[in-house]
C-alpha cells in the first residue's frame, strides 16, 4: 500500500471535535497515517478512521482548535502509524505521541513496526506458568502473577495504586533474570506530580536505564492518548520477542484512556453504549491487553500491569467491568482497609489471578501453596461476614466461633495484608499464611490437608504470641 | 464487471456494481484478497462484513465475487484441529505465517493431502439418498467417521473407490456421472436438516455434582452460564469439556483471551480418555476467534462450530458445542451492525438479537438424523458475560427466553473461592421432570426424594441464615443451629467442586448417588439427636464432620467401604451421644 508519491490535500471541508473530514481525495488506503499542517509551525497526526470514494475522516490527535477548513494542509503518509525500533530504545523517555522528550535525537531505526500490531496467533501462545514474584503477600500468596499475564490494579480515587505498581516494579526488577528484564511505562492523562513520582523512583532505583517510559499528561492532547498504549505495547513486543527481555509492561491511567476513547466516539456521533462508552470498547481495550503474554519458543515475556480508577469506587463501571472481562484477574484496592492505615490496601475477597493454578505448586513455589490460599479466602470470607453481622446485632449476637472468625479477619488484614513498604520474599508470605491458620479450630482447616498442616502449621499451644510481626 | 470497493469503516466494507450479488456470497477484497461476506444489498451497492483487519483497504480497490454462499468445508480431518472464526486452520496459519495472525492468508480449511482408508457399505446398484451413509474412515482412535451422501444429491450407486483416498479424490460414483467425496460443504448460517426431533428424556452427565444432581442438562437441551468476571464461566465450560459423557465436543473460543485458549488446547491435548487413553483433543474441534482477532470473524465462529458439530450429529454421535462467550458475539453484530448504520434496539444492539440468539439455540436438539434411522443429538452451552453482572442486560435476558437449562454464577459464592458458583437460589433446569424417569432408572428409587431432601435442606439454610443475621446465631435454638450445620455441610461436602483436585474434578452420577446418601444420612442422624436434647457442639466438633466434608476426595479405589465404615462410625457416634 505504500505509494511512491506523497499526496497532500487542502479540501478539508469540516472540522468536529477531534475528527477532520478531508473531500475529493484518491487512493488514501483506511487505517493510514496522516500530517495536519494548520499553521507555519504546528502540525499535528491523525488516522483515517473511515473511508470512502467521496471523502476521508480522519482523527488527530492533538488539538483541532484554531484548525480552520481554509488553510489546513493534509498530507497523507501511504502507511499506517508506525514506530522506530532499536536496542538503543532502553533508557529512553517519550511523549503521548513518540516524539523524545528526553532531549536526545530521535531513534535511528532498526526496524519500523504498525503500532497496532497483529493478533499472537493462539497455537503459537504458551501459557505462561513462571512464577513472578511481587514481594507482595496479598498478590504472591492469594493471586499469584506468571510471566506473561495482565494483572490490573483496580483503584479509586486516592488510593495508593501508583505507589503500589512502583513497589512491584521495584521488586520484580530485584528478581529479574539478571540483565533480561525490562521495563515499559505508559502514562495516559497522568499528573504531573504523578510522573515525577515515577520518574524519581525509577531513578533512584536504577530501574530507569532498563526503561522506555511513554508520558502523556494531563495537559496534553486527549486523543493522543489512543496511541500511547499502542507505541509502548510496540516496544514491548520489540524488546520481548526480538532481544529476549522480560518485559513488565505498567499502563496507568487507562480510565482516562477509555474516556479518550468516548470522546472520539461521541465526536463521530457513534450510538453510545453503557455510560456513554463505545459499544466497541471491549474489543479496544481487547487489541491492547492481548498484546501480553508468551510465544512458544521464545525466551522473553510481556507482563502486564494496567491501572484503573474505578470512578466512585464502581467496579461494575463500564472500564473495570470490560477490563475484568479480558484481563487474567484482576487486584482490587478498598477504601476502607486504606483507612485502617493497611498497605498496599487490597481487598482479597474480589481479587483474583486466574493463571495463579499453572504458576504456583510443588515444581514452582511450594506444594502447599494452593490449599493455604484456599484456607485463608474461605476464613477471611467468613470473617468478613460475621464482622457485617456484628455490625448489625453487636459482637454479642455473634457466637464464640463467629468471633473467631471475625478475630481471625483482623489478624489477616493486620499482618498478612498490611506489610508496609517492605518486600516479602514467597517463605515470608507462606510463613505469614500459616501463621495465622495456628489456634484456628481443625474443623475449620478442610481446605489444607492434614499432612500439610502437620508440616507447616508453627506449632500449637503458643497462643499466637510469636506471631510473625514483621513488616 | 468492476466491482470496487466505495467506502471502508472497521469491519464493514461496501463495494458498487454489485448488483448480480446475493446476501451471503462470499467476496474477496483488495489485492490481498480478504475474505468478506455479503449482508445487505441495496440497488447495486453491497455491504461486506469483512473477516480480516480492513487497514490499507481503499475506494477503488477490486471486489471478486465467489459466487458461493459462505460455508464451511466437513469431512474427515476437523478432530482435533484449531480453527480461527471462519475455519482457518490456525496451525497451518502458523507454519505459513508465523507467531502473527496476518491477513489474505488463503489456506486449504481440510488437509488436502491426508489419506483415509474407506470402507465402502453402499455397492454398486444400490438407492442412496441425502443423509444416507456410504461408508466410514477411523479419524481417530476415538472416532469413527461416516461418510454421509450430501443433503440434496440422490441416485444408484454406479462405482465404489474403497481403500486410501484423499478428500479430493472421488469414492462413490452414481449412474449419473456425479461423483461423491468425503468432505462437503454447508452454509454455516443455515441449519442442517433432520429427519424428526425427538423429547430429551436423558441428560448430559457432566461429572458435575452441583449439576447433575441440582440442574441437569438435557442430552440435546440448551444451557447458558451468565456470570460477572471471574465467577468461573470459562472454567466450568472446560470442565465439561473434558469431563461429560459427549463422544464429541465443539469448543467455541468467541471473543475470549487468548491464553486461555493454549490453556484449553494444552489440558486436552494432555487429558486422555479413561476408556482408550487417547488425547481428549482426539474427539474435540476448537474454534479460536480471540478477542483481539477480527470482530467479523468473531460474529461467524459460533455458526462455524454449530454447523461443524451438527455434522457430527448426523453420524449418530452425541455432540457439546460450547461457546464462549456468546455476549462477545452479540458485541461483535452490535459493532456490524451500527457500522452498517442500522437503527439500534436496546443498549445498541440490533433488534434482530434475540432472533438470531433463538436461532442459534434452536440448533440443539436430539434427533432422527436425515436419511437414516439413527439418533444424534447436539448440546449447546453458551456462556454469557452480562455487563457489571447484571442479569437484565439484553443478551442475558434474550438467552434465557431459549435455554431450558440455566446455571447462574454469582460473584458473592466466587469471592468465597466456593466453585462451581452455581447460585442454588437462581439456577433451574425445565427439564429436570422429563429426565427423573431417566434418574430413577438409572441411579436409583430414592434419587428424587434424595434431591428434593437436598433442596429443602439449602432452603432452610437459606431462611435462617436471614434470622440469624438479625438475631445473631448464638440466640438460635439448637434445632436451628443444626439446620444451618446441615445447609454448611451441602455446600462445603456435596456442592463444592474441585476444578484441579484428580479425583474430585470429576464426580460420576453412581459416585454422587453413594456420596449424597452419606452425607443426608449424617443429616438425619445429627437432626435426630438434636431433636432428642443432644448438643450441636458435640457433634460439630467431633472429627467425623470433618472426614465426611472430605469424602469427595477420597480415591475410588476403597471407596466403598470407606464410606461403609464411615456411616457405621457415626451410626455409633450418635447412638453414643444418646448414651449420655
Amino acid at each position: 500500500m505504500s505509494r511512491s508519491i506523497v499526496t497532500e490535500y487542502q479540501t478539508v471541508d469540516a472540522v468536529k471535535g477531534p475528527l477532520i473530514f478531508v473531500r475529493g481525495i484518491k487512493g488514501i488506503s483506511y487505517g493510514e497515517l496522516a500530517t495536519v499542517t494548520t499553521g507555519p509551525e504546528t502540525s499535528m497526526l491523525g488516522q483515517v478512521i473511515e473511508i470512502s470514494d467521496k471523502f476521508a475522516a480522519l482523527q488527530v490527535f492533538g488539538p483541532t482548535r484554531g484548525i480552520s477548513p481554509a488553510t489546513a494542509r493534509v498530507r497523507f503518509h501511504g502507511e499506517p502509524i508506525e514506530m522506530s525500533l532499536s536496542p538503543l530504545i532502553l533508557g529512553r523517555m517519550f511523549k503521548g505521541d513518540g516524539a523524545p522528550m528526553d532531549g536526545a535525537p530521535p531513534l535511528i531505526p532498526a526496524h519500523r513496526r504498525d503500532i497496532s500490531g497483529a493478533a499472537i496467533n493462539p497455537v503459537r501462545r504458551e501459557l505462561p506458568r513462571d512464577f513472578m514474584m511481587t514481594g507482595v503477600s496479598a498478590i504472591d500468596g492469594l493471586n499469584t502473577l506468571a510471566r506473561g499475564q495482565k494483572l490490573p490494579i483496580f483503584s479509586g480515587a486516592g488510593l495508593p495504586a501508583n505507589e503500589l505498581a512502583n513497589l512491584i516494579i521495584n521488586n520484580a526488577g530485584l528478581a529479574g533474570e539478571g540483565g533480561r528484564f525490562a521495563l515499559v511505562f505508559a502514562g495516559m492523562g497522568i499528573t504531573g506530580r504523578e510522573a515525577d513520582y515515577f520518574y524519581n523512583s525509577f531513578h533512584q532505583s536504577g530501574a530507569i536505564e532498563r526503561s522506555v517510559v511513554f508520558l502523556n499528561l494531563a495537559g496534553d492532547p486527549v486523543i493522543e492518548r489512543f496511541i500511547t498504549p499502542r507505541l509502548a505495547l510496540t516496544a514491548a513486543e520489540y524488546l520481548a520477542f526480538d532481544l529476549d527481555f522480560h518485559v513488565l509492561v505498567a499502563l496507568t491511567d487507562m480510565t482516562n484512556y477509555c474516556n479518550a476513547l468516548r470522546e472520539i466516539s461521541s465526536a463521530r456521533e457513534e450510538i453510545p453504549g453503557r455510560r456513554g462508552y463505545p459499544g466497541y470498547m471491549y474489543t479496544d481495550l481487547a487489541g491492547l491487553y492481548e498484546r501480553a503474554g508468551r510465544i512458544k519458543g521464545k525466551p522473553g515475556s510481556i507482563t502486564q500491569i494496567p491501572i484503573l480508577t474505578m470512578p466512585d469506587d464502581d467496579i461494575t463501571h463500564p472500564i473495570a467491568d470490560l477490563t475484568g472481562y479480558i484481563t487474567e484477574g484482576q487486584i482490587v484496592l478498598d477504601r476502607d482497609l486504606n483507612r485502617k492505615g493497611i498497605f498496599p490496601p487490597i481487598n482479597a475477597l474480589p481479587s483474583l489471578s486466574r493463571l495463579m493454578d499453572h504458576a504456583i505448586g510443588a515444581d514452582s513455589t511450594r506444594e502447599d501453596h494452593r490449599q493455604l490460599a484456599d484456607q485463608l479466602y474461605m476464613l477471611y470470607a467468613r470473617g468478613v461476614e460475621q464482622r457485617r453481622v456484628a455490625s448489625i446485632i453487636g459482637e454479642e449476637g455473634l457466637t464464640e466461633a463467629d468471633r473467631g472468625f471475625v478475630r481471625f479477619a483482623d489478624r489477616f488484614e493486620k499482618d498478612f495484608i498490611h506489610q508496609g513498604e517492605s518486600r516479602r520474599d514467597l517463605e515470608q508470605t507462606l510463613a505469614a499464611g500459616w501463621a495465622l491458620l495456628e489456634g484456628m479450630e481443625d474443623r475449620d482447616l478442610v481446605r489444607v490437608s492434614r499432612e500439610m498442616i502437620n508440616k507447616y502449621r508453627p506449632e500449637r499451644g503458643d497462643d499466637g504470641l510469636d506471631e510473625d510481626k514483621q513488616t | 464487471m468492476s466491482q470496487k470497493i466505495i467506502r471502508v469503516a472497521g469491519p464493514a466494507a461496501q463495494a458498487c456494481d454489485m448488483g448480480a450479488s446475493f446476501m451471503g456470497e462470499v467476496v474477496k477484497l483488495g489485492a490481498m484478497g480478504l475474505i468478506g461476506e455479503v449482508i445487505r444489498i441495496e440497488e447495486d451497492i453491497a455491504t461486506i462484513q469483512v473477516y480480516e483487519d480492513t487497514t490499507g483497504l481503499m475506494p477503488g480497490d477490486p471486489v471478486e465475487r465467489s459466487g458461493e454462499e459462505f460455508s464451511v468445508e466437513l469431512g474427515p480431518g476437523l478432530l482435533g484441529g484449531i480453527y480461527d472464526g471462519v475455519q482457518r486452520p490456525l496451525g497451518l496459519l502458523a507454519s505459513g505465517w508465523g507467531n502473527f495472525i496476518s491477513r489474505g492468508a488463503q489456506v486449504p480449511r481440510l488437509d488436502r493431502s491426508a489419506k483415509w482408508d474407506f470402507h465402502p457399505i453402499v455397492a454398486p446398484g444400490q438407492m442412496v439418498t441425502g443423509g444416507g451413509e456410504l461408508g466410514h474412515v477411523l479419524e481417530t482412535a476415538l472416532i469413527i467417521h461416516k461418510i454421509m451422501v450430501p443433503h440434496g444429491v440422490s441416485g444408484e450407486v454406479a462405482k465404489v473407490f474403497p481403500g486410501k483416498r484423499t478428500i479430493t479424490e472421488p469414492v462413490v460414483e452414481l449412474r449419473d456421472g456425479t461423483r461423491l467425496f468425503m468432505r462437503q460443504k454447508w452454509n454455516i448460517r443455515k441449519p442442517r436438516p433432520v429427519h424428526k426431533r425427538l423429547p430429551s428424556t436423558r441428560p448430559l452427565v457432566t461429572g458435575q455434582r452441583v449439576i447433575d444432581s441440582l440442574f441437569p442438562i438435557a442430552l440435546g437441551g440448551a444451557g447458558i452460564i451468565p456470570g460477572g468476571f471471574g465467577s468461573g464461566k470459562t472454567v466450568l465450560e472446560q470442565t465439561i469439556a473434558k469431563h461429560s459423557e459427549a463422544r464429541i465436543i465443539v469448543y467455541i473460543g468467541c471473543g475470549e483471551r487468548g491464553n486461555e485458549m493454549a490453556d484449553t488446547l494444552e489440558q486436552l491435548r494432555e487429558l486422555t480418555d479413561p476408556g482408550t487413553g487417547r488425547p481428549l483433543m482426539e474427539r474435540t474441534i476448537l474454534i479460536a476467534n480471540t478477542s483481539n482477532m477480527p470482530v467479523a470473524a468473531r460474529e461467524a465462529s459460533i455458526y462455524t462450530g454449530v454447523t461443524i458439530a451438527e455434522y457430527y450429529r448426523d453420524m449418530g454421535y452425541d455432540v457439546v458445542a460450547l461457546a464462549d462467550s456468546t455476549s462477545r458475539w452479540a458485541e461483535a453484530l452490535r459493532e456490524i451492525s451500527s457500522r452498517m448504520e442500522e437503527i439500534p434496539g436496546e443498549e445498541g444492539y440490533p433488534p434482530y438479537l434475540a432472533g438470531r440468539l433463538g436461532a442459534f439455540y434452536e440448533r440443539a436438539g436430539k434427533v432422527t438424523v436425515a436419511g437414516r434411522q439413527e439418533t444424534g443429538s447436539l448440546t449447546i452451552i453458551g456462556a454469557v458475560s452480562p455487563p457489571g453482572g447484571d442479569f437484565s442486560e439484553p443478551v442475558t435476558q434474550a438467552s434465557l427466553r431459549m435455554a431450558s437449562t440455566f446455571w447462574g454464577l454469582d460473584s458473592q459464592l466466587a469471592y468465597q473461592r466456593h466453585f462451581p458458583a452455581i447460585n442454588w437460589r437462581t439456577s433451574f433446569s425445565l427439564t429436570h421432570r422429563a429426565m427423573s424417569r431417566w434418574f430413577t432408572e438409572n441411579v436409583g428409587d430414592k434419587w428424587p426424594t434424595m434431591i428434593a431432601k437436598t433442596q429443602a435442606i439449602l432452603q432452610r439454610e437459606e431462611e435462617l441464615e436471614e434470622i440469624a443475621q438479625i438475631v445473631g446465631a448464638d440466640s438460635m435454638e439448637e434445632k436451628e443451629r443444626a439446620a444451618l450445620e446441615a445447609g454448611r455441610i451441602i455446600r462445603e461436602g456435596y456442592l463444592r467442586q474441585s476444578a484441579v483436585h484428580p479425583v474430585d474434578v470429576c464426580c460420576p452420577l453412581p459416585r454422587q448417588m453413594k456420596t449424597l446418601e452419606t452425607i443426608l444420612g449424617f443429616i438425619s442422624a445429627m437432626t435426630a439427636a438434636v431433636g432428642r436434647g443432644a448438643l450441636l457442639e458435640d457433634i460439630i466438633t467431633s472429627p467425623l464432620v470433618e472426614r465426611l466434608l472430605r469424602l469427595k476426595e477420597a480415591p475410588p479405589e476403597g471407596l466403598e467401604p470407606l464410606m461403609e465404615s464411615l456411616r457405621e462410625e457415626y451410626r455409633t457416634f450418635f447412638d453414643s451421644l444418646e448414651e449420655k
